[in-house]
């Protein structure tokens, strides 16, 4: 499949290892052919899939609730025979659930409608849809049944709700893109991460935190910092609460792609933190030509003996041995992220699952684990003594496979690239952005660093690349990035199809600077005036091609032409560039094509000197406010 | 006007403690030693403290003391080199290698709901957030001026003073607002002080006296010195002592404002000012005033610190001829007794003051000092 390496593939169906000392058993007899993309009847059709993200086990382990993202729905099924009881319709694009500590009611975070939905778990229905920030991504409450804390993706914040009454009491600054919030087993304290990495200099590396709330006070107590993390995901705690382990994603974008073959795009990593091991340690979950691309969801048996991380991008489920684990973060401190041999200390298993796997649960009794395999509408069931799949629950939903599923499954799998070490998403977290900036290398090792554009409402956009060098999708995802990205094979040119349909479909996430009707408001409406204007503040003609309106025009705020803004940098190749959309703006800092203006304000207080990006150096700060209070609402 | 404004900047930053033009016109007021006949109990029962103060001797980051906040048991202090923070009886200093915007913090402000702390600068404005600093100055956000001499915060909005204006920052929607002389009726834009509540606004403008926003009304209103710019007071209880506004506080809807030339009290309706010829006040150089309630209030002066309940006043401060430590109390006839100490704040410079229960900390221009109540 791949002449230059193995392919993820490959890489599972021989993988019988040594692991840390013991002969294990890896992958599975139900194992699919996950390498295959032979295009056999998709169709064309938006077929609602149920798209199962998170799962929950009711107190008393009668009932199992699947969270599915696509169909909108809490799915609650017979726990023992996988038996529908009852789907529960919540918000668009439901992202996190949770169950009150007495078991009465569930909580879920709907991403996109920006509610929290409340369930009445003896009647199975909704009860209450709360108003809370923006994208709430997961809600816990806390012990006391007095707060509800809802991680808000987009207002990077956790909002403390009035348990009874859903009433907002404030917000908590978090992490950027706060996502997933974990109770400890005491209660005492929350655990929040976030998606996208904290700011840090331009061309240093991220980092990222957890931050850490004090339950009973909801204040924020500390914020554990995870040095060159930018994405970390969900928490999990040892019963004891002496070890806390965090799924992360370690980019290594300060060097050049090419180092793909060295291992070189992200490490997978896990970071540790908790009285097991002081300060937080990072270890990887990766070995040579075995990634455990994008961890995502994590559980710890109840004996602290093993931890089962699902890996989205790998398609499986890498397991643990605590105790290894343990030993090795006491002997190596900081972080042992580039150290490709170091899994084989205390990785000691890796089962093949389906695709996208995300939420994971373990039985209360520890010896099967569920996994929600997210693009496949399924839930793997493990036997955890064995590691071996012991069932697969499939849920209600089409049957047949569409394109736009394929072309899903095509952009978050890491099998297409060198030894399946990144998919789509590594960079395009949830289908968004990064917040990252890049060195390509087909622009010279060191030339033209590029800030990572997100690709919502990507359609009609063309041409792509900050230099504007490719004319299509088709071209972007394609041989630009099988060439350079993947080094790998070329997709047959049904599955690059399908790709680029999922790509060019991805709807924008509503905009939460606009009002309800459409209309601006006053700040807005001026900030729009100076958007359009013709003429500067002392009345002279402003040229065309330097209104703002001229290059960001239309309805995605792109003229689809280059442009020199001044902003060429001594490791640029050409001071051209492509005229990005303005889509959701507000939300994908930092800006310019090097990333290097960390707030909208910085493209005109800092990078702006000379009036090239737009007639701006008249305006008064008032102005420049509104200008940017306008620029929100696109 | 410049050349006054340039003076109290001076004054401000340098922590220069005597000698200005503005209260060398001021008498010191006469303290009429007590009669050896006069009974101890004649005096007022004003509060009594233990002064303890913290220099860089012992750990604070720098002796010039700009402001200082209680947070419960911990106490922020905004100082020429940095912030610090005194917990478990250690200091700690944050500057700018851990974000901070300047190493001058020259307000402070605690968002009671999150535990937030906001730090104002000559460099930008500041979030201390669980140990993470983020922050804000006028060219990467909406900031109006990175030389912010107040903040305050309501609610979801924190609220700021700057040296160009004032501005608010809503913290749901990231949205700024400046206000200033485009859209207030603010003539001078070097705007000292803030504070805010859910229902009233007040920012000290230097210059151009108190400006009023009301929140439900959404409008402004603003309230200067009937004599204008005249430095004689000819209209005394009429309005606003004067126009040099420098720091106001706003508690039990009483309104208690801080100028260079005396300070005032406003109910909504009407005026009463102190001047150090007819109050306890030891001098009209006021850098700060925070009010405990309708009636009482601490004033920051060039010449001590002062207290005012509702009829008498005590004054706690070094000696101004022999520096030694020096209690006043003036009664409502005006008749001034020391009362025997053995602890004064560490300058009469005072710039900062926060309660904390019953003591107080004060911020002065050569140290910090911790008031212990003493029963």
């Amino acid at each position: 499949m791949n002449g230059r390496g193995h392919n993820a593939a490959f890489a599972r169906a021989s993988a019988v290892a040594l692991l840390g000392g013991a002969l294990v058993a890896i992958g599975v007899s139900s194992v699919r052919t996950v390498g295959a993309s032979v295009a056999t009847g998709r169709t064309g059709e938006r077929l609602e899939y149920a798209s199962p993200i998170e799962m929950l086990f009711s107190p008393d382990g009668t009932r199992l609730y699947v969270l599915c993202q696509e169909s909108a729905q809490v799915r609650v099924l017979d726990a023992k025979t996988h038996a529908p009881i009852k789907n529960i319709a919540v918000g668009a694009v439901p992202r996190g659930f949770s169950l009150s500590p007495r078991g009465d009611r569930l909580f879920v975070a709907n991403s996109w409608d920006d509610t929290v939905s409340v369930i009445d778990t003896k009647t199975l229905e909704v009860s209450a849809t709360w108003p809370v920030g923006a994208e709430p991504s997961s809600v816990v409450e806390d012990r006391e049944g007095k707060h509800l804390f809802v991680a808000n993706r987009i207002s990077n914040d956790v909002a403390v709700l009035d348990a009874l009454t859903g009433a907002e009491e404030k917000r908590l600054a978090a992490g950027r893109g706060a996502s997933y919030v974990t109770t400890s087993p005491d209660g005492s304290r929350l655990y929040v991460t976030h998606v996208y990495p904290n700011a840090t200099p331009h061309r240093t590396a991220p980092d990222s935190e957890i931050t850490v709330i004090d339950a009973a006070r909801a204040v924020v107590v500390d914020r554990i910092v995870l040095p060159y993390i930018a994405h970390s995901f969900h928490v999990a705690f040892s019963a004891d609460g002496r070890l806390g382990v965090v799924t992360t994603l370690h980019p290594k974008n300060l060097v050049p792609l090419a180092h793909l073959e060295h291992g070189g795009a992200f490490a997978d990593t896990l970071t540790l933190f908790g009285a097991d091991v002081g300060k937080p340690v990072e270890v990887p979950l990766d070995e040579l030509e075995l990634y455990a691309a994008r961890p995502f969801g994590i559980a710890i048996t109840p004996d602290k003996l093993r931890m089962f991380i699902t890996c989205g991008g790998s398609e499986m489920v890498t397991v643990v041995d605590i105790p290894r684990l343990i030993r090795y973060a006491r002997m190596r401190q900081g972080t042992s992220a580039q150290d490709m041999s170091a899994s084989a200390n205390y990785v000691v298993g890796r089962i093949a699952v389906g695709h996208d796997p995300r939420g994971v649960v373990l039985t209360k009794d520890g010896t099967k684990l569920l996994v929600a395999n997210r693009l496949e509408d399924t839930i793997s069931v493990i036997d955890t003594k064995s590691n071996r799949m012991a069932s697969t629950i499939s849920l209600s939903g089409p049957t047949q496979m569409s394109v736009l599923r394929h072309g899903e499954q095509t952009f978050y799998t890491a099998k297409y690239s060198f030894q399946g070490q990144i998919g789509c998403a590594n960079c395009h977290i949830d289908s968004t952005f990064d917040g990252l900036q890049w060195d390509l290398e087909p622009d010279g090792f060191g030339r033209d660093i590029v800030d990572n554009r997100p690709i919502e409402d990507v359609k009609d956009t063309e041409p792509f690349k900050w230099n504007g060098g490719n004319p299509n999708l088709p071209t972007e995802c394609g041989p630009r990035t099988e060439k350079y990205f993947w080094r790998a094979e070329n997709y047959d040119s049904l599955t690059l199809t399908d790709l680029v349909v999922y790509v060019r479909g991805l709807p924008p996430r509503p905009n939460r600077w606009r009002l309800p009707g459409g209309e601006l408001t006053a700040a807005q409406e001026r900030g729009h005036a100076l958007f359009v204007r013709e003429a500067d503040k002392f009345g002279n003609p402003i040229v065309e091609t330097n209104r703002c309106v001229y290059c960001h025009s239309g309805l995605k705020g792109t003229n689809q032409k280059s442009f020199d803004v001044g902003t060429k940098k001594m490791t640029d190749n050409s001071g051209l560039l492509d005229t990005p959309q303005l889509t959701n703006i507000a939300i994908t800092a930092p800006y310019l094509h090097d990333g290097s203006a960390p707030t909208l304000e910085q493209i005109w207080t800092v990078f702006n000197p000379q009036d090239k990006h737009g007639r701006t150096n008249d305006l008064t700060k008032d102005e420049l406010n509104d200008l940017i209070e306008y620029l929100r609402t696109r | 006007m410049k050349a006054i404004l340039t003076i109290a900047m001076m004054v401000m930053l340098l922590g220069m403690p005597e000698g200005t033009a503005a209260q060398a016109k001021e008498a010191t007021p006469t303290v009429h030693k007590a009669a050896n006949s006069v009974a101890k109990s004649s005096i007022p029962a004003m509060p009594r403290f233990r002064f303890e103060n913290f220099t860089t001797a012992n750990g604070l980051p720098d002796d010039h003391v700009f402001s200082v906040l209680v947070d419960g048991d911990r106490i922020w202090a905004g100082t020429e080199n940095g912030l610090g923070l005194y917990e478990n009886r250690q200091w700690k200093a944050y500057t700018t290698k851990d974000g901070l915007a300047h190493r001058a913090v020259l307000s402070l402000a605690l968002d009671k709901r999150t535990g937030d702390v906001w730090a104002g600068t000559m460099g930008g404005l500041s979030r201390i957030s669980g140990g993470r600093i983020d922050t804000y100055t006028q060219l990467n956000s909406g900031l109006s001026n990175d030389v912010v001499y107040g903040v305050s915060v309501e609610g979801e909005n924190v609220w700021v003073a700057t040296a160009a204006g004032g501005c608010k920052l809503d913290l749901h929607t990231g949205q700024w607002s400046l206000f200033n002389e485009r859209n207030t009726p603010m003539v001078e834009i070097w705007v000292y002080g803030v504070a805010a509540t859910p229902t009233k606004v007040y920012y000290a403008v230097w210059g151009s006296g108190v400006l009023e926003y009301d929140q439900q009304k959404k409008i402004w209103d603003k309230y200067e010195d009937p004599d204008g710019e005249n430095e004689m007071v000819l209209f005394k209880d009429q309005g606003l002592i004067h126009e040099i506004t420098t720091s106001l506080s706003y508690v039990d809807n009483i309104l208690w404002v801080a100028t260079y030339f005396g300070d005032s009290r406003y109910d909504g309706r009407y005026w009463h000012n102190f001047l150090t010829k007819d109050s306890g006040l030891p001098s009209n150089f006021t850098n700060f005033v925070k009010g405990v309630d309708a009636n009482r209030a601490w004033f920051g002066t060039d010449k001590g610190l002062a207290y005012y309940d509702g009829v008498n006043w005590a004054v706690y401060r070094p000696s101004l001829t022999t520096g030694k430590p020096e209690m006043t109390v003036r009664d409502a006839k005006g008749t001034v007794s020391p009362v025997a100490v053995s602890t004064a704040p560490a300058h009469n410079y005072v710039l900062g003051i926060d309660f904390q229960g019953s003591d107080i900390w004060v911020a002065t221009a050569k140290g910090l000092s911790h008031g212990i109540h003493q029963p």
